[in-house]
């Protein structure tokens, strides 16, 4: 049985397109709702709702700027998920944060408190496949899809099983490295997504390291969509606020469909 | 004479579980170099020719194996008998150099031409440009800028062993930061890079490889007790940051009679303050809070200044076999002066916590033997103790 986020994903690989997941820190100031939504109307099929960790050992300085300056604002992961819960966003959500977070409110009460707030999908970057088992039993009980990364380090046999246990999409990363954009995209992007695509049917999206459209349309040809991040956080943390954010987005959906 | 083979220490299961404590949370970019360095660590570890050279640069660059001291007048203040195990006498200044040239050598056997590192105190750093000028390999350390600061000594040794010091400046800007990106740099490198982590902490398999690298310590401090005392010491005391000269010298007792203690800083007490949670790439007691944000550890010591300890204190903790206590640091700095005028011996910032312990605890200690590791010497703590006492007008 397949979630929101696959469902969405699907949907716009059997239309012909290209997928446009965004993520985005949670609860980073004021205009954090009115971002969500401008968001979803600029074209995101999926967006991803960082919940911020102390130590993000995934993320590099961008993110780690926003993550600082949410927990200094004040965010909890309780209190963002509230926020959640009170928005009709119109696309399906996910929530990316560190295991800790999770483990720390316990992780069914975690995976359940997801579900409550309309998140459909969870990215835990810190969790292998070989610690993914009692995360993965509380989010398949909560209705929860457990959206897994695959990595080019990895041979065609982790690959395969990571693909396997992964639900919604598959997070193919591009590069070797952090979060954060790069001057060009690496060729490990269109790499792990011919990889990926050999290995699966389920959508293969390449985040990391995409940070302008033309990078995106580069690493979404050889798969069915990209995640994009930092530069988008970069938006958010600059004065341009959430029309600027939305422009941005507006930028890459309309690359992918062109 | 082969005294122990370590039977109490077990070595973790297959996930790298001390009881409900390790694994491997780390991002899968780095799960295929944990298990291959799992697979590695065993085979090099069951290779006679590996075990070799690793003894002979233990035996002949560091200077092993360490002396066990005595000390007359410190045991005769305290009222109990004060044994020191010697690691500050090693090549380097602490005990961190017999994980690392175990690392160094493993990862050249590897293929790995790169060794990146975090440090605290710096000591760890030092040793890793020590054994990477050794065994010509390129050395990257990363340390929080607050420790830049506070062990300026180290950062230049490290500059001129020709290793790049980076300054973390995210978060406490402490040990915990400097890990953060020494973990950021091996998502990025780890093909060419291995990641020579400093204690017994981190992912699977490097909780159980940095042990066995230190077991060395342990060993030596069991025969050399039985051949001093006839008999193992009533207590084994040891700082614990991230716990590695702790279970160093643990693992050489714990199959005896003898009461392990490990110390932390007031400031840094994950065993004491701390709940299980994950945070550098296993499950351990750590400091947090309510929604569990990592807590920015506060100690006078760089090397101890750490929120978290390695997952096999936790398990040692939980089961009992080991208890863990804490000092602040006005004591600590008490027992660095008490050591240097009454024996002669400068500790460092991070034994003088055992030390410290130790004093406090005189009268329970009474008529006992103690044995303290002392892990490094002082000589990069002076500058920091010298102006704190001259704040405090008693320099
Ligand atoms: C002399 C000395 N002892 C102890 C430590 C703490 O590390 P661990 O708890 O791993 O022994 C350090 C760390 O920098 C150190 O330099």
């Amino acid at each position: 049985m397949s979630g929101a986020v696959e469902e969405a994903l699907r949907a716009r690989r059997e239309a012909g397109g290209k997928s446009l997941v965004i993520y985005m820190t949670g609860a980073l100031d004021d205009d954090f709702e009115t971002t969500v939504l401008a968001v979803a109307a600029a074209g995101a099929d999926v967006i991803e709702i960082g919940i911020p960790f102390s130590d993000p050992v995934m993320d590099g300085p961008v993110i780690q700027e926003a993550n600082e300056k949410a927990l200094k604002g004040g965010a909890t992961p309780a209190n963002i998920l509230s926020r959640l819960e009170r928005l009709d966003v119109g696309v399906p959500l996910a929530v990316m944060t560190y295991y800790n977070i999770a483990a720390h409110m316990g992780l069914e009460r975690f995976a359940q408190s997801l579900a409550k707030a309309g998140v459909s999908g969870c990215i835990l970057p810190d969790m292998p496949l070989e610690e993914t088992a009692d995360w993965a039993a509380a989010a398949d009980a909560a209705g929860v899809e457990t959206i897994l990364l695959a990595a080019p380090t990895g041979d065609d046999e982790r690959l395969t099983a990571v693909c396997e246990r992964s639900r919604g999409f598959i997070y193919g990363v591009g590069l070797l490295g952090v979060t954060g954009v790069r001057s060009e995209l690496a060729s490990s992007a269109t790499e792990i997504a011919r990889r990926l695509k050999n290995l699966t049917d389920l959508p293969v999206l390449i985040g990391v390291g995409i940070g302008t459209p033309e990078q995106a349309v580069e690493a979404a040809a050889a798969g069915d969509g990209v995640v994009v991040g930092t530069a988008v956080v970069e938006r958010m943390l600059s004065p341009e606020g959430p029309e600027g954010v939305a422009a941005l987005v507006k930028d890459f959906r309309e690359a992918l469909n062109a | 004479m082969e005294l122990n083979e370590n039977e109490a220490l077990k070595p973790p299961d297959a996930s790298g579980r001390f009881g409900d404590f390790g694994g491997r949370f780390v991002p899968e970019t780095l799960m295929p170099a944990c298990l291959e360095l799992e697979k590695a660590f065993n085979e090099a570890w069951a290779d006679p020719s590996f075990r070799k050279q690793l003894d002979d640069l233990l035996a002949d660059y560091a200077g092993r194996p360490s002396p066990l001291t005595d000390c007359p007048n410190l045991s005769e203040l305290l009222g109990c008998r004060i044994l020191l195990k010697r690691e500050d006498l090693n090549h380097t200044g602490s005990h961190k150099i017999n994980n690392v040239l175990g690392q160094a050598l493993l990862a050249q056997r590897m293929g790995k031409t790169r060794l990146v590192a975090e440090t605290g105190a710096g000591q760890h750093g030092v040793a890793t440009a020590t054994a990477a000028a050794l065994l010509g390999m390129e050395c990257c350390v990363y340390m929080g800028e607050v420790d830049v600061e506070r062990q300026k000594l180290n950062v230049f040794r490290m500059r001129l062993l020709g290793a790049e010091v980076r300054t973390a400046l995210s978060g406490s800007r402490t040990l915990k930061d400097a890990i953060n990106e020494a973990m950021r740099d091996w998502v990025a490198t780890v093909e060419d890079s291995h990641y020579c982590l400093g204690s017994v902490m981190g992912p699977h398999p490097y909780p159980w490889m940095v042990r066995t690298f230190h077991e060395v310590l342990g060993s030596e401090a069991r025969s050399q007790c039985q051949e001093r005392l006839g008999t193992t010491p009533d207590v084994v005391v040891a700082c614990v940051g991230g716990g590695s000269n702790a279970i160093g010298i643990f693992s050489g007792f714990a199959d005896s009679p003898a009461d392990l203690v490990g110390v932390e800083p007031a400031g840094g007490a994950a065993v004491g303050r701390g709940v299980p949670g994950v945070v550098h790439g296993s499950r351990s007691f750590l400091m947090q809070d309510e929604f569990g944000q990592v807590l920015e550890a506060e100690s006078i010591s760089a090397g101890l200044d750490y929120p978290g300890v390695g997952p096999e204190h936790s398990f040692l903790a939980a089961s009992g076999r080991a208890r863990y206590e804490s000092v602040t640091d006005t004591e600590v700095v008490e027992a660095f002066q008490l050591l240097s005028r009454l024996e002669g011996i400068i500790p460092a910032l991070e034994p003088a916590h055992a030390l410290a312990w130790v004093s406090r605890e005189r009268a329970s200690l009474a008529g006992k033997t103690v044995l303290i590791n002392l892990s490094g010497r002082g000589d990069k703590d002076v500058d920091q103790i010298l102006e704190l006492l001259e704040k405090e007008g008693r320099a």
